[in-house]
């Protein structure tokens, strides 16, 4: 029992760390901005596109294959360095002060854009390259073998959930997206330039989107289709944890993790719908997510 | 005295530290026209959201006629009779004044039919006289967001007055109107109020008004009742003098 | 003269198949588009935005497959009983979703809206997975017909439904039901306070929204001849938000002008390009921020400026 559930634990926890980047990303651009960015999933899905391209390259030139652990951070970067100021400044930033309804549907259309754009791009067949999992290897434990780099996805994350929280917490950059979350009005008062505040925070959200479907890639390859679901679970967590909560996603991935590991042991056709049932259960019971409070309506 | 319609009993309520009410009751009775003052910040919007069920105090009851209301949802506190006008006009903004004053109107009868037009000719004159009788039936077809404050105001408790409440609770009803149309708005009001017998309390910050129209004024400072009475007898009282009509 | 330009749009479209046979296909599929995107509309007035309702239209469509392997066997009673189903499949989405607003109402539908997908997707045994099921031509009133006279009869029926479906929804629109919708879009405190259950005015336009996307889908199903998962595809659903948005929100006849003038713009398109959610995309965000009102909008406005 134990020799079984295991791994399939870690490959659990594995795959929630890969949303957890996803759902962080998502949370933060919500919290400063707030803008729901539907097309986010979509730069999850152009950061593993990038490190699938970049690895697949350095295998063909035979290059030392260690290379390919900075190809994934490094087009994690590069995405966000183009795609964050570039998408901030030509729609998101249209859309402040406006409703909600018209940021949803113009975050929308740039999510109809940017999935074409990839199977244009890259075509339909699905993109794989797992030499940075092959060069981690595995490694047993009272017999149990593991995959390293799992663990090294699990490790990541809670590298993200620790130096996102140093950054808010102990650094003036921290400071300055904690004042314009706060009020945005009195930070803007107070000579705070916000519209550097959303670019930056805007393409930290794209550089956590895009690290996860870069890391997601030496697992799991990359195909058409994998914006779209990465979105609806991303949003899924980031609902669960309370939107613009960070422990709150990293919560919220690791409850959907567990939901996934008891799907597969309950129902295993079901695996895929065990995410949405979580969202459904926690979103009934308290609406605005686990560590989501609400606003006070006033009259 | 008469029967008491509402009765808010040993309320307590707090918001961020602030006792918004400390265990106090109040009653209005049939007919009265019930006014309470207080300074700012003393919680009296915060006691017309309790009555109304908009926020729920952390002990004390609040009674319609005898029966426990305090869990009920506003709409549910509405259903029983009791309107509300806002101290922010709480409109239908991107639609017509009419339309505003016609979905009031079906909200009491008609609102369950998905087949008849909200506007019938009998509706219609129905929101046409209300609006006259507050002096909007010139503005009937605009749309009420580009109505000036003032008149949305006025809107806003023809709305209430629509519902043909047997309680309407007033909040401030004279803010943000013109001092020159304070009077009649008020004129016209109380003359609705005797006319459909209808039982008001309004929260008022024009000591002018109060004296004028009140038949009992209610003095709410800090959660607490610091005087009750006749306008004359509350405005004769030196601590309410220096503390709330100075102030106000 | 609202009634005369209507009219004139609705005989256009009856004649132009005689025209362009070729048409006849492209004009019933953007009919059945038409009543879905109406259904999304018809919740855009409360402001509510959903990008799942393609749901509706497989679920309905799914219905129809099911039905007639069941065998029924009679148009009109399939389209009925399948418009039932999307109607009751939108009436328990629409008990949990009412509940949300703006962005969590629009991230929900698309998550069980996928959650849908994904089951008919992989239900093989049942649904047929992504080969999906076919469809068999169905009686007319006892009457079996041969396929090009069948689509005749079912381009016509999908003409005169959008007629009388658009009155329909324009009387609801029009009645204290539909104003108590679009007041929900501008002011809930107020709804609560004239004792109006706001969910009540929701739950019923999320069912009405469903039925009338799923009468869409059952249309399709007809015309195409096959039902496959893609029908509940996120991307579905965005192209009947862009027809709702193109149409102007809230008009009636905006949501079938918005579907012909994307279901003809996309057979022009598919012949030079294959990056078709590009250019609704695109579109989507140009209408958005260039013409809010949507292309209805403009004839509208047009209509209000001259005396």
């Amino acid at each position: 029992m134990s020799n079984a559930i295991i791994p399939l634990l870690l490959d659990s926890l594995a795959s929630a760390a890969l949303i957890f980047f996803a759902a962080v990303g998502l949370t933060l651009v919500f919290s400063v901005l707030r803008v729901l960015n539907v097309a986010h999933g979509s730069l999850y899905s152009i950061g593993g596109y990038a490190a699938a391209s970049a690895c697949l390259f350095i295998a063909s030139q035979q290059l030392n294959p260690y290379l390919s652990f900075a190809a994934l951070l490094l087009s994690a970067v590069f995405v966000a360095a183009i795609f964050g100021p570039l998408i901030e400044r030509s729609l998101v930033r249209w859309t402040y002060g406006k409703s909600e309804a018209v940021q949803i549907l113009i975050t929308f259309g740039l999510f109809l854009i940017l999935e074409d754009l990839q199977r244009l791009i890259f075509g339909v067949q699905s993109l794989y390259e797992d030499a940075p999992m092959r060069l981690l290897g595995t490694s047993s434990i009272g017999g149990v073998v593991y995959l390293n780099y799992q663990i090294l996805l699990v490790g990541m994350a809670v590298l993200v959930v620790v130096g996102l929280r140093l950054l808010i917490n102990h650094t003036r950059l921290g400071r300055l997206f904690t004042a314009v979350v706060t009020d945005r009005e009195m930070a803007q008062s107070i000579g705070i330039d916000t519209n550097r505040i959303f670019i930056l925070a805007f393409s930290l959200g794209v550089f956590l989107a895009a690290l996860g479907g870069a890391l997601s890639t030496p697992t799991s390859g990359i195909a058409p289709g994998l914006g779209a679901d990465t979105m609806v679970l991303a949003f899924a967590v980031a609902a669960i944890g309370g939107l613009g909560q960070i422990e709150g996603a990293a919560v919220a991935s690791l409850i959907v993790g567990l939901a996934r590991v008891l799907a597969i042991y309950l129902a295993p056709s079901l695996d895929a719908v065990a995410p949405y049932a979580a969202m459904l259960v926690v979103l009934l019971i308290r609406p605005y997510g686990l560590f989501g409070s609400v606003t006070a309506r006033r009259i | 005295m008469r029967r008491a319609i509402l009765e808010a009993k040993n309320l307590c309520v707090a918001f961020n530290g602030v006792k918004a009410a400390d265990g106090a009751s109040i009653a209005i009775h049939d007919g009265e026209f019930l006014a309470i003052i207080g300074p700012n910040g003393s919680g009296k919007t915060t006691l017309l959201n309790i009555c109304t069920g908009y926020i729920r105090p952390v002990s004390g009851s609040v009674l319609l006629d005898g029966n426990d209301i305090t869990r009920l949802s506003p709409r549910a506190i509405a259903r029983r009779g009791v309107a509300r006008a806002f101290q922010i006009p709480q409109l239908f903004s991107a639609q017509r004044v009419i339309d505003n004053m016609m979905l009031a109107l079906a909200a009491k009868d008609g609102l369950w039919s998905a087949i008849r037009p909200l506007e019938t000719a009998q509706r219609r004159d129905e929101a046409m006289a209300l609006l006259e009788l507050v002096g909007l039936d010139g503005d009937a077809e605009r749309i009420s967001s580009t109505l000036p404050e003032g008149h949305r105001k006025l809107l806003d408790i023809a709305v209430a007055l629509a519902l043909k409440p047997r309680l309407l609770l007033l909040d401030e009803p004279t803010s943000g109107v013109s001092a020159l149309e304070r009077f009649p708005l008020m004129e016209a009001l109380m003359s609705a109020l005797r006319q459909r017998r209808i039982t008001a309390l309004f929260v008022e910050h024009d000591m002018d008004v109060v004296a004028r129209y009140a038949s009992r004024v209610l003095v709410w400072n800090a959660g607490n009742i610091m005087a009750e009475g006749r306008p004359d007898e509350v405005f004769g009282n030196a601590q309410v003098r220096e503390r709330v009509v100075g102030v106000a | 003269m609202r009634i005369i330009l209507t009219a004139a749009a609705v005989l256009t479209l009856a004649v132009l198949p005689a025209a362009a046979p070729w048409l006849q296909f492209v004009l019933t599929l953007a009919i059945a588009k038409g009543f879905a995107a109406l259904g999304v509309a018809v919740l855009l007035r409360a402001g509510l935005i959903s990008i799942g309702h393609a749901m509706f239209f497989a679920a309905s469509a799914y219905g129809v497959a099911f039905l007639a392997h069941a065998g029924i066997n009679d148009l009109g009673l399939l389209l009925l009983l399948s418009v039932l189903v999307a109607a009751l499949t939108g009436a328990i989405a629409g008990a949990f979703l009412v509940r949300y607003r703006a962005i969590f109402f629009a991230m929900l539908n698309l998550a069980v809206s996928m959650v849908f997908y994904a089951l008919c997707a992989k239900l093989y045994g049942v649904t047929g997975g992504t080969d999906g099921m076919p469809v068999p031509i169905p009686a007319v009133f006892g009457i079996i017909f041969a396929e090009p006279v069948f689509k005749s009869v079912l381009f016509y029926l999908s003409l005169a439904l959008m007629v009388l479906v658009g009155l329909a929804v324009q009387r609801y629109l029009d009645s204290p039901l539909g104003h108590a919708l679009s007041a929900v879009h501008t002011n809930e405190i107020r709804l609560e306070y004239l004792g109006i259950p706001v969910w009540a005015v929701l739950l019923i336009a999320y069912v009405i929204s469903a039925a009338l996307a799923g009468l869409g889908g059952a249309i399709s199903a007809f015309a195409i001849g096959r039902v496959v998962p893609d029908f509940a595809f996120w991307t579905a659903s965005g192209h009947l938000v862009l027809i709702a948005v193109l149409g102007g929100i809230g008009g009636v006849p905006g949501a079938f002008i918005g579907a012909l003038f994307l279901e003809l713009l996309h057979s022009a398109a598919v012949t030079v390009t294959d990056a078709w959610n590009l250019i609704v995309g695109m579109t989507l965000i140009i209408v958005i921020m260039f013409m809010p009102q949507g292309i209805y909008g403009l004839f509208a406005r047009k209509e209000a400026s001259s005396p």
